[in-house]
């Protein structure tokens, strides 16, 4: 165990924990944040993402100590139920979700790649969806909500 | 922190949503605990042993499904609580009961509290599953009917007030007033707030009618969306309890396997280590951390005896057929062979669908504290009420004792792992004392899931000179092994198995029992063109008077369970393939060859919407372009009437093949649906889509796989499926609303036709007819390379 400093959507937190820990349990149990999950713990699924360093990556295979000391933002650090991102309010409006479990790994990955590419094509934003899961099948919903997004972004 | 669990207050717990519905109806707990007041129900509280969390002791006060009490409450301020057994799993259900309560009472939606699912709160309404929750709640029983019910009593309280009979007076935002001087009015609190209607439901009671509706009918947005996206909705997955330790399972290595040692010496002094649990073939341990526990379930050494050994997968369908099996004739018109040995044509396929798998985004999950003589489950179960009785069983408790909360988890399709891990956290709850968080590895949930069941049908018609079908002859063989555990089953997923409980007795019987009674579909095996004809009634959707529909059902080497469309999905396929095979055969168009063949009238108008939707290109399958090589586009049609009789669906499927390397890309899907009168059109959009998307990554990837003891598709590289990236059609949905039929499913019609409509499209595109789901590009490429040369 070691004693680790992490800042998490604005806030400085210190955790004691093996620092081989990924950083998913970190933020889930230690910090009891709501937001990462854990959907398959191979980085395969997308529904642990958070964003470092600008980058979307899974928290799920990332051992605490590699994020040390970054700015982590989690989706609860995009906006509140009052005041949703732009992106968080797309989302509401297309009623892009079904049971909502992966809506965390598809918003950040989205935000992530729109931040860097802002003027992304559809094409694009497709394509950088890949390696996110949404065993409901809400993908319509989804992709709308993310290019109404990346419209209104660009407007 | 941010823990929103019973327990964190130190007071006798309540559910997050029973306070919130509680404080938002202006009722104190201590009110609440004197029994007094609108409630309901009551909680004895039990001794409190100092540092440990208290325990809910559930103690239902007539939570009986016959009084309005058990599902409505009116508060002194006109608030509107009501209780139901039926939960949301992302079907948009949850919004749906509450647009239906704000309707039947007059109140805004705002001004309704729902609690769903708690088996100390809410009335015993079963497992929420099989298309069943908006047949049973917003029809003439149950939720709907105890609304109505309510609604009429309000009236009649109103009535005696302000001295006018009931017909001058206009119900409007949870006050009545005379119709005719609106200053001379009443609010519901002011007539029953804070206390209880005590009377039983009135099957007499008027719904209101289609054409009065406001709220319900319209697409309310669903209510969970907004804390989803940010990141504050509580799944079970973020339910935290004070104290909570956290678990692991060890899962045997082999299918059968059974345990012969573990060796904890393997993990002593590893860090966080609380405890290893053994009990019979069950082995988990509880740690500190999730990461611990995961750490220490890895390092755990255990010894195993050999599996018993699967079948070869590529013979699945041949063993299928040689097993012992329990047969269920559906109908049988006893002319079937004579029909076919005397029509002009006989024709006959066989089809194959394989195992498939749930497959939930978040690995299954459940936290339990069980104390010395009571439990309290936070599960995503389908089935709070029955998962009481068998968590009871696992943990040799009175169910009363137990009390199971339902909170949101993955979505589930079906039987998921969420009962079994409802019992892998109880268990490990029981042996250190304290409350166990358990979510499920990702193999663990997809190498020991109940899976989607195969199914091999051999079709058979007799046909006359023009291609009309004269005898339809259905046989199918499909395997069985537990299911939902139901009030008494808990061996029927592999926890309760592992504990040392046998799952649901298999009991070969042939020949089948002649079918009596009405007409019971049994899961779409009778075809749509049958006429279904028991015992001189005539319950099917089809002309075709000359029948058979026989299934026998065998012991599966695997767990199985139903997987959304259970059966439905197979059977249609079945159907609605070899009905296009026909089709073609006799040169016709695949919708007008089906009308032909159609009785019913609401499935007709399905098929009809959906091609004229579709701007269908009316001709006969396959096209003739001829070409053998490069991009062939074709378009594929299918329709059902779920189970027979809950909720018609019709898809047209338009897809392109790529005849060099078998891929096939599904364009364009339009689907029509007709669930009675529809709650919410946006919500019902929303689940078309849904199960359109999954019927089709269903259809083109999804497979279940094994070697020669245990299952090989155990994460997302071993099995296949679409993510957001991949190229998913566009979706056209055609709601047929029906304001005065009665409410039917809706979550599970769109995907119960998507195989087959995908097959059609890809057999008229290139001629080559799939009769073995899923259509791989290998599989594909196979087909076409096995043309013949023309």
């Amino acid at each position: 165990m070691s004693a680790i400093s992490l800042t998490v959507n604005g806030r400085s937190y210190t955790v004691d924990v093996d620092p081989a820990t990924p950083l998913l349990y970190v933020l889930s149990d230690e910090l009891q944040l709501r937001g990462p999950k854990f959907g398959c713990g191979l980085a395969q699924c997308g529904a642990c993402t958070v964003i470092v360093r600008g980058q979307a990556i899974r928290s799920c295979v990332t051992p605490v100590r590699t994020v040390a000391g970054a700015d982590i933002t989690t989706v609860e650090g995009l906006g509140t139920i009052d005041h949703p991102h732009p992106l968080q309010r797309a989302f509401i409006e297309e009623q892009a979700a079904q049971c909502g479990f992966c809506l965390n790994g598809v918003i950040l990955n989205a935000k992530a790649f729109l931040d860097r590419n802002p003027k992304a094509t559809d094409e694009q934003i497709e394509r950088a969806m890949a390696g996110v899961l949404c065993r409901c099948f809400a993908n319509v919903r989804m992709l709308r909500a993310i290019k109404r997004y990346a419209r209104e972004m660009g407007a | 922190m941010k823990s929103r669990s019973a327990t964190d207050t130190g007071e006798p717990a309540l559910t997050t949503d029973a306070r919130e519905a509680l404080e938002g109806a202006g009722i104190s707990r201590r009110d609440f605990l004197k029994g007094s007041g609108a409630l309901i129900v009551t909680f004895s509280v039990a001794p409190r042993v100092a540092g440990a969390p208290a325990q809910p002791s559930p103690l239902v006060l007539g939570a009986a499904r016959d009084r309005v009490d058990s599902w409505i409450a009116v508060t002194e301020d006109g608030r509107v609580t009501a209780y139901t057994g039926k939960s949301e799993l992302g079907q948009g259900l949850f919004t749906a009961q509450m647009q239906l309560i704000a309707e039947e009472l007059v109140v805004p939606i705002s001004r309704v509290t729902l609690v769903q699912c708690d088996t100390a709160i809410t009335p015993d309404q079963g497992t929420t599953s099989g298309s069943q929750s908006h047949p049973e709640n917003f029809n003439h029983s149950n939720l709907a009917q105890a609304a109505a019910t309510a609604r009429e009593a309000l009236f009649r309280l109103a009535s005696a007030r302000l001295g006018l009979p009931v017909d001058q007076l206009t119900a409007r935002d949870g006050t009545i007033s005379a119709t005719t001087d609106p200053a001379r009015r009443v609010g519901y609190g002011e007539l029953v707030g804070g206390r209880k209607f005590d009377i039983p439901l009135d099957e007499r009671a008027t719904r209101r009618p289609r054409s009065a509706w406001t709220v319900l009918g319209t697409s309310v947005p669903r209510a969970e969306i907004p804390a989803m996206v940010t990141g504050q909705f509580e799944f079970v997955h973020t339910v935290r309890v004070p104290g909570m330790l956290h678990g692991q399972v060890i899962r045997p290595p082999e299918v059968g396997a059974k345990l012969t040692g573990v060796d904890e010496g393997s993990v002593r002094g590893m860090a966080g280590l609380v405890k290893v649990v053994v009990k019979k073939d069950f082995v988990g341990v509880v740690a500190e951390k999730p990461w611990q526990a995961i750490q220490v379930a890895r390092r755990l050494k255990t010894t195993w005896t050999s599996g018993v050994g699967l079948p070869d997968q590529a013979g699945i369908a041949e063993y299928l057929r040689k097993q012992e099996s329990r047969d269920s004739l559906v109908v049988d018109s006893k002319d079937v062979d004579a029909t076919i040995t005397g029509a002009a044509a006989e024709v006959k396929a066989t089809y194959f669908y394989p195992y498939q798998v749930h497959g939930s985004m978040g690995t299954s999950c459940a936290v339990a504290d069980v104390q010395r003589d009571r439990a309290t489950i936070w599960s995503a179960t389908q089935a709070t009420h029955p998962l009481r009785h068998t968590v009871a069983a696992v943990l040799g408790l009175p169910p009363e004792n137990v009390r199971v909360i339902f909170r949101l988890g993955s979505g589930c399709y079906g039987v998921n792992g969420a009962d079994t891990v409802s019992y892998d956290a109880a268990l490990l709850s029981q042996a250190v004392g304290k409350p166990v968080r358990v979510q499920l590895l990702r193999k663990d949930e997809m190498a020991w899931e109940n899976f989607g069941i195969a199914y091999v049908v051999d079709q058979r018609v007799g046909l006359d000179a023009e291609g009309n079908i004269l005898a339809w002859d259905y046989e199918a063989w499909t395997p069985t092994l537990g299911g939902r555990p139901g009030y008494r089953t808990p061996g029927n997923v592999i926890t309760g198995s592992l504990v040392g409980f046998e799952p649901e007795e298999f009991t070969p019987l042939t020949p089948a029992p002649e079918p009596t009674g009405r007409l019971r579909n049994r899961s779409n095996a009778a075809p749509p063109y049958v006429a279904g004809c028991v015992g001189g009634q005539c319950g099917g959707t089809g002309i075709v008077k000359s029948e058979r529909v026989l299934t026998h059902t065998v012991r599966s080497p695997f767990w199985t369970g139903s997987l959304r469309s259970p059966a439905r999905l197979q059977n249609t396929f079945a159907h609605e393939c070899f009905m296009d095979e026909l089709a073609a055969r006799a040169k016709a168009d695949p919708v007008a060859y089906r009308l032909r063949h159609l009785s019913d009238p609401r499935l007709r108008e399905a098929l009809a919407a959906v091609a004229k939707a579709a701007n269908w290109d009316s001709r006969p399958s396959p096209r003739t372009d001829g070409r053998r090589t490069g991009i062939a586009a074709g378009r594929g049609v299918a329709c059902v009437l779920y189970e027979g009789e809950n909720g018609y669906s019709a898809m047209v499927a338009e897809v392109e093949v790529d005849q060099d390397t078998g891929a096939t890309t599904v364009k364009r899907m339009v689907v029509s649906i007709d669930c009675g009168p529809i709650s919410n059109p946006n919500g019902l959009k929303n689940q078309v889509e849904g199960g359109a998307l999954q019927g089709a990554s269903r259809a083109l990837l999804e497979e279940m796989t094994w070697d020669d003891t245990k299952v090989t598709s155990i994460d997302w590289r071993t099995l296949k499926t679409w993510s957001l990236a991949s190229a998913v059609p566009a979706i056209e949905s055609v709601l047929i609303d029906r304001p005065d039929a009665e409410a039917n499913g809706a979550g599970e019609t769109s995907i119960t036709v998507a195989a087959a409509a995908i097959a059609n499209a890809i057999f008229d595109a290139t001629g080559v007819r799939l009769r073995q789901a899923p259509f791989t590009p290998e599989r594909v490429k196979a087909a076409l390379a096995a043309r013949p040369v023309t």
